[in-house]
């Protein structure tokens, strides 16, 4: 691939080139539920995938509860006072309040749509967790019902700017023809989700922190990411980072004694410091068989790793890992700047986990629904803001490509993604650099982490099939460097975020982080929304 | 990670080709597809649930490769196991719908 900018907006022959009002980049929850809502508004959408639309991301091979309260005020209120004081009270009621209305109505769309809700004994219908394979196949399906074009296998690469600045599509590769897309288009919607740093977590590979990337490259910042360390439960040979059932597990070292203090939930830094110096074993031993039966048929994926292994879980224990989830489930993300999902960049709008979670979740989330009511609720009003803004918006008439990192021209020495990786991976996985945080290991993270990009920003990638693993592997420096920039500049223990020099929270750092830049990064505080009525009563 | 596809079931649809998330397989004309890119498996074992013919098996092992023999995974019942029991194979389809987690998370919140 050659690297020239004016050589990466013109296609080879064979290649796609395609024209819209509004393109998403992303195909998970977040994603296909901006593209609907942008084709409901009149525009014509474009949604590319890096994988396939409908498998792709963290929700598809998974599955979610959802946030799905009904409208009694009472039970709102209750809902969203309730995680509050873990999310050290960053979150934003009016945002909650939208968040839970919105999510409200896409479920019972969904039940309208065919979702297969389960009933229960009293005939009611049971709305509160979603199935990720039903789930994403019915997307598919409402996207392509709505006329939206779907480019599988179409990993996006970097943003198209005009002379103004604002953002005009974007590119990237075709990777199963080795050619190149190009979409032009008025809007652009970043659901490209969080980064997980390719750690094995349940269908987390492909999320590597591309659309923090490509934002920041056109100028759009971030917000939150110091909250960004959350660790899931796993098997230690498996992927199925699914947590629930691990709140009927007992913990313990090798010799059968328990892990003093490990729970699931409270009690995962205790799994944490054993895992440092000794295998850690699980057993789901405080299900009755009532809810052993209940557990088979709610997560029927949790049990997979099991059958083919040979393990009864319930009876028989089973050594467990923790694998970073980073930013798929921590709250850190593009920062929005009004109720349409935008982000400081013109034409440029952001929902799911690739935008900051911080209003509805503050520093923490501790499952998947709140996750999944902000990916469909954020989606959805990105992709109604991307096609009103793509009604109005005057495009100029050069578009240029904004990607940086390892498209560099003038280049000395191959961009060698594999190990960049495993040295990115080195600094974020280790318990006692990033769960376990104090500001002096950070110091030298990010040390060691400016210097990689210092490095990398030198290198070229030659090829296309390379260029994709490259983007990809410099964007998770990015995102690394982002988030131990963030949780250096929070110096005290807030939400997930962790520091064992500041164990206190400190009422006067009760303001949101904004981290923006390349080569060089800035940490800003901004005022956090005023305290909900029940914390300034306590 | 992904270890076996059958070459005695599957139809070359090439289906798995193409809802692989991190485009593992190749496809080959008029016969079954290679797996061409095994390390880049996330071991989401979402091949399988497309598959109409339950001719993958994905091991539950994110690291190593294994050496795992058709025939025995076969006779253990592996095959298609997971589409089974989330109620995408044909007999199934009353599985669909009987998520009972609501059973075990009593608030919504």
């Amino acid at each position: 691939m050659t690297q020239r900018q004016s050589d990466r907006t013109n296609v080879a022959p064979g290649s796609v080139d395609l024209t819209a009002d509004v393109l998403v980049i992303g195909g998970g929850p977040a994603g296909t539920w901006a593209a609907c809502s942008a084709a409901w508004r009149g525009a014509t959408v474009v949604l590319v995938d890096k994988g396939y639309c409908g498998t792709s991301g963290a929700t598809a091979p998974s599955g979610t509860g959802v946030w799905y309260v009904p409208p009694d005020p009472a039970k709102r209120v209750a809902a969203m006072a309730s995680r509050e004081k873990m999310g050290g009270y960053l979150q934003d009621r009016r945002w909650m309040q939208r968040v839970l209305d919105r999510t409200y109505e896409s479920v019972n769309l969904l039940a309208e749509w065919g979702y297969p809700f389960p009933t229960d004994d009293n005939g009611q219908s049971r709305r509160t967790s979603l199935q990720g394979p039903e789930y994403m196949r019915l997307m598919r399906r409402r996207v392509g019902r709505a006329g939206v074009t779907i480019l599988d296998h179409c990993p996006a690469l970097e943003l198209l700017i005009d002379e103004s600045g604002a953002v005009v599509g974007a590119t990237g590769v075709r990777r199963q023809q080795n050619d190149t897309w190009v979409v032009r288009a008025k809007a652009v919607v970043l659901a490209s989700g969080g980064c997980a740093f390719q750690s094995k977590a349940l269908g987390c590979d492909v999320l590597t922190g591309d659309g923090y990337l490509m934002a920041a490259e056109a100028g759009a910042d971030l917000s939150g990411m110091e909250f960004s360390n959350a660790y899931a439960i796993a098997p230690a040979f498996a992927s199925v980072t699914k947590t629930l059932f691990y709140n009927w597990a007992t913990f313990t070292y090798p010799d059968g004694t328990e892990v003093p203090g490990a729970r699931s939930q409270g009690g995962r830094s205790a799994i944490a410091r054993a895992l440092l110096t000794q295998q850690v074993y699980a057993q789901i031993d405080k299900a009755d068989p009532e809810q052993q039966a209940v557990m088979r048929l709610a997560q029927p994926n949790f049990f997979v790793p099991f059958d083919r292994r040979g393990i009864d879980p319930f009876k028989q224990r089973f050594p467990v890992t923790l694998r970073l989830e980073g930013t798929v489930r921590g709250t850190g993300g593009l920062r929005l700047v009004d109720d349409t999902c935008a982000t400081g960049v013109a034409g440029l709008y952001a929902a799911g986990d690739a935008a900051s979670r911080e209003l509805v979740c503050g520093g923490f989330t501790g499952g998947g629904s709140h996750n999944a009511a902000w990916a469909m609720s954020s989606g959805f009003w990105a992709g109604a803001g991307a096609a009103d803004y793509a009604g109005q918006a005057k495009v100029g008439a050069r578009a240029r490509p904004a990607g940086g990192i390892a498209f560099n021209s003038e280049g000395h020495g191959e961009f060698d993604p594999a190990s960049l990786v495993r040295h990115v991976q080195a600094e974020v996985f280790p318990f006692e650099r990033n769960y376990f945080r104090t500001g002096a290991v950070l110091s030298d993270a990010v040390g060691r982490l400016d210097a990689l990009w210092e490095s990398a920003r030198q290198k070229r990638a030659s090829s296309r099939e390379h260029i994709v693993k490259a983007r990809e592997a410099a964007a998770m420096l990015a995102t690394a460097r982002w988030m131990y920039r963030s949780a250096l500049a929070r110096t005290e223990s807030r939400g997930m975020h962790k520091r064992y020099d500041h164990l206190q929270q400190d009422p006067a750092q009760r303001a949101y982080l904004t981290v923006a830049g390349l080569d060089d990064i800035h940490v800003e505080a901004r005022p956090a929304p005023a305290l909900p009525p029940e914390a300034l009563a306590a | 990670m992904i270890e076996i596809v059958s070459l005695e079931r599957c139809v070359a649809c090439d289906l798995c080709v193409q809802v692989c998330p991190t485009n593992v397989f190749d496809a080959v004309p008029d016969a079954a597809p290679k797996i061409a890119r095994q390390a880049d498996c996330q071991t989401c074992f979402m091949c399988e649930l497309y598959c109409p013919v339950d001719a993958l098996y994905v091991a539950p092992d994110v690291q190593q490769t294994l050496s795992v023999s058709e025939e025995v995974v076969a006779e253990q019942g592996l095959l298609g196991s997971y589409r089974a029991s989330i109620g995408w194979s044909r007999g199934k389809r009353n599985r669909r719908g009987s998520d009972q987690t609501f059973k075990l998370i009593a608030s919504p919140h």
